[in-house]
């Protein structure tokens, strides 16, 4: 038997030579386009016909509370097969870890195994600047300034070295990301490794930071007065930078229909996927209680 | 291979010339945000505690870097550089970096370096700030600088 299959990998092998001669210059972990796209225009790849999961509907924040589940918006990204896959392993690894609910500018606290620290594990607080990237690969930014050294650590959402997230302080702020703390004062962004939990009752309202920070003069990371952020302290820049700023605006984005469509998964979709991640998450408690 | 390269080009710098042409109009010179790699003339921040590099950050002149000891000629992290400091050559190695850095690692708000002597003895005798903890797994020279870090990250 074992004869027969080693003959059998042997052709195997032959046929991939020779299949090698007409596909020269072709990585072995990437596959030819034309069979992609065949792949994607399949009827397994289409969205199935919904039946059962119509009738479960998440609430309405599920779509903030779980973003990693929304896919890429780009059309040229989505794959609804691997979306589906992603989506299991996503659950599979909730099962062993719990993954808490936190936003940018929630205080976490990240747990990594990590080979070369005595104890096998490394410890890191920070407040996260950022959430981005979907699905298995989505990830978060913490950052800290520790000894006077400001540094951040952007860890991979479901990455297997985690051993536990802890969120230590839940609330939001007032902009989708806070990459200006590398511009601000460093007390904006220090937080002790000891910084005691604050309770959050289950089911409360996310409370929203309202502080406004201060910057350092300029130079800076990016041009912040071009950008329309919520969390800044005035700038007390010239006003030839406000008067650039309000040259290079693009008041009218807001009112793109198209522009938001084509950049965000609508809300039939995201209503979808979000009914089959609370079907889920339901059954994960489930199987927790037990 | 080389007529489709050639075409590329080809097409590359028309569509060069035309973005040129447009841009003169607008403004005659790139925004890209910068990538923070340490190269030669990067300006770097000591983080032992030896005097020349303290008096190197007083006085407003911090060192830069004059070579680095890879292929690529950018510095990552564990890198062994060449710096000018206060008009003299030292090596260093790099222990922290500004630019993006790989999931786990930590990436700094500033390029920081440890000094060493030619024998290979680090100059200070202890690391101020904490410096990554992949670098652990560093052998040979960098050991002795593991041996006056204070924290890992």
């Amino acid at each position: 038997m074992a004869a027969l299959g080693n003959r059998v990998a042997a052709l195997g092998r032959i046929r991939l030579l020779r299949s090698s001669v007409f596909i020269q210059c072709r990585y072995s972990n990437t596959l030819p386009e034309a069979t992609v796209e065949k792949h994607r225009k399949s009827k397994l790849a289409q969205d199935p016909e919904e039946s059962e999961t119509e009738s479960l509907v998440a609430p309405r924040d599920y779509k903030y509370v779980y973003p990693e589940f929304l896919p890429d918006p780009k059309p040229q990204y989505r794959d609804r097969i691997r979306e589906k896959l992603e989506h299991e392993d996503m659950f599979r690894r909730r099962t062993v870890l719990k993954i808490p609910e936190f936003y940018v500018g929630s205080i976490l606290a990240v747990l990594v195994s990590d080979p070369y620290a005595p104890g096998k594990k490394n410890r890191f607080v920070g407040i996260c600047i950022n959430r981005s990237g979907h699905g298995l690969r989505s990830q978060f930014t913490l950052r800290n300034v520790v000894d006077g050294q400001g540094m951040e650590i952007t860890y991979e959402l479901y990455n297997p070295t985690i051993q536990g997230i802890e969120v230590l302080k839940l609330e939001k702020r007032l902009d989708p990301h806070l990459f200006y703390l590398r511009d601000a004062l460093p007390e904006y962004s220090t937080i002790p490794f000891d910084f005691e939990p604050v309770p959050h009752p289950p089911g409360a309202t996310i409370p929203v930071n309202p502080v406004k920070v201060k910057l350092r003069p300029r130079p800076w990371h990016e041009r912040w007065e071009r950008q329309d952020l919520q969390g800044l302290q005035d700038l007390e820049l010239p006003e030839r930078f406000y008067e650039r700023a309000r040259e290079v605006a693009k008041p009218w984005e807001k009112y793109d229909l198209m522009k938001q469509y084509r950049e965000s998964i609508n809300d039939d979709d995201a209503a979808k996927i979000m009914g089959y991640v609370y079907k889920k998450i339901q059954e994960l408690e489930k199987t927790k209680e037990r | 291979m080389a007529a489709y390269l050639m075409r590329r080009s080809i097409l590359g710098s028309h569509q060069c010339l035309r973005t040129l042409s447009h841009q003169e109009i607008v403004s005659k010179f790139s925004t890209t945000k910068c990538l923070g790699e340490i190269q030669k003339m990067t300006r770097l921040h000591v983080v032992d505690n030896s005097g020349t590099g303290r008096i190197a950050e007083f006085t407003g002149r911090p060192p830069r870097c004059i070579h680095v000891y890879n292929k690529t000629g950018v510095g990552r992290l564990g890198d062994k550089i060449l710096v000018a400091i206060r008009g003299k050559k030292k090596k260093a190695f790099i222990v922290g970096c500004k630019q993006k850095q790989n999931f786990m690692v930590p990436r700094f708000d500033s390029n920081n370096i440890v000094l060493i002597e030619d024998t290979g003895m680090p100059t200070g005798t202890r690391i101020k700030v904490p410096i990554p903890s992949s670098l652990r797994g560093n052998s040979g020279e960098f050991t002795k600088i593991l041996s006056i870090a204070t924290k890992f990250l």
